[in-house]
């Protein structure tokens, strides 16, 4: 491996770009495929995509050849916003589920350091945290306050950001109002059918700690099954 | 504002690498590609090894790192990769789920 690449690699990984190294095992010669690079014409970009979505390195071999592809994903990571009880709930069941959690709510009452310990938590309201958080295809958002005023900037954001998963919490006839918000705000119609509402998995979640599950498994298949394209880049 | 490491390990094997690369140090990787029963380090772990034979991260948790450091020493020298194959054939160690009952396949390559 030159230095070149390595350089290249980790400065991918610093800015939470997906890399995959493709090494052929023979010679160990090898070549960097980065989230955003073109993968027409790569006789390996069947195998090279599906290390962008799983994140598994591994042996693969092609016309007798054998590649070792080392995939080098950003750990996923999920912002809620709304510092309540059903985010104090996510707290632990995200980190088993290994996804970095952060919390925002302009709230103070709501925000404390002692509900929210074990997690990064803003005390902010999302315009002033969200751009500086560096949201991406390998972020999710979840919108729990109920309030337009906290909740409809982050949704926003989020879908320009192009974040895997998108969700906001309140029945379908609030997300009904939430949509002619959107719609009055300039959001593309087709951006805020991504959004999933009313949010969770539709496993009759009725607690708090109910409702954190069902919003954890959906986070969870919607970054397992995120479509990649065939350029690498999550969409 | 940025997130922490981006490696899930204390230690980020591929930032040290960079790091002695950049002070001049020759370098080998060795890599881990293949996994068989029940081994210590998962495929894509890495150890980086300089010409004295410092080594930081692993390819087993402790089991085959010496043979691993001393061919990376050959691999610096001559710049030939080489892949090599450990195993424990122990069928009671791999039973009972020992961590070195398993069988790994570890590339190292040269950097530079």
């Amino acid at each position: 491996m030159d230095i070149a690449l390595l350089q290249r690699l980790n400065g991918l990984r610093r800015a939470r770009k997906a890399g995959v190294v493709v090494t052929r095992v023979s010679d160990a010669s090898n070549r960097l495929v980065a989230e955003g690079d073109g993968l027409d014409g790569d006789p390996l970009r069947v195998e090279i995509a599906s290390a962008f979505r799983s994140g598994k390195s591994g042996v693969v071999v092609h016309d007798t050849e054998e590649y070792f592809l080392t995939a080098h994903l950003p750990p996923p990571r999920i912002v809620a916003i709304g510092a309540v009880h059903i985010t104090q709930a996510l707290i632990p069941i995200a980190a088993v589920a290994d996804f970095d959690l952060i919390v925002v709510d302009p709230r103070t009452a709501f925000a404390t350091p002692e509900r929210f310990a074990g997690c990064r938590l803003f005390a902010e309201w999302p315009e002033d945290v969200l751009p500086g958080l560096g949201l991406d295809p390998h972020t999710a958002v979840a919108a729990v306050t109920h309030d337009p005023k906290i909740d409809d900037f982050a949704l926003r954001h989020a879908l320009e950001r192009g974040c895997f998963y998108v969700g906001a919490l309140g029945s379908r006839k609030t997300h009904a109002k939430r949509r002619e918000r959107l719609i009055g705000a300039g959001v593309p119609e087709a951006d805020i059918e991504a959004i999933r509402a009313p949010i969770g998995m539709d496993i009759g979640a009725s607690t708090p700690a109910e409702i954190a599950v069902a919003v954890m498994a959906e986070i969870i298949e919607a970054y397992r099954r995120r479509p990649i394209d065939v350029t690498g880049t999550p969409r | 504002m940025t997130t922490a490491s981006p490696s899930s390990s204390p230690i980020d094997v591929l930032a040290t690498a960079e790091a002695w690369a950049a002070a001049g140090r020759p370098l080998a990787l060795a890599t881990v590609i293949e996994t068989w029963g029940s081994a210590p380090r998962p495929v894509g772990s890495h150890l980086v090894i300089d010409a004295d034979g410092n080594f930081e991260g692993s390819v087993s948790g402790g089991c085959v790192e010496g043979a691993v450091v001393s061919e990376a020493a050959e691999v610096i020298a001559d710049g030939k990769p080489r892949v090599l194959s450990f195993g424990v054939a122990d069928e009671t160690a791999w039973r009972v789920g020992l961590s070195c009952g398993g069988r790994i396949r570890v590339m190292v390559e040269r950097i530079g």
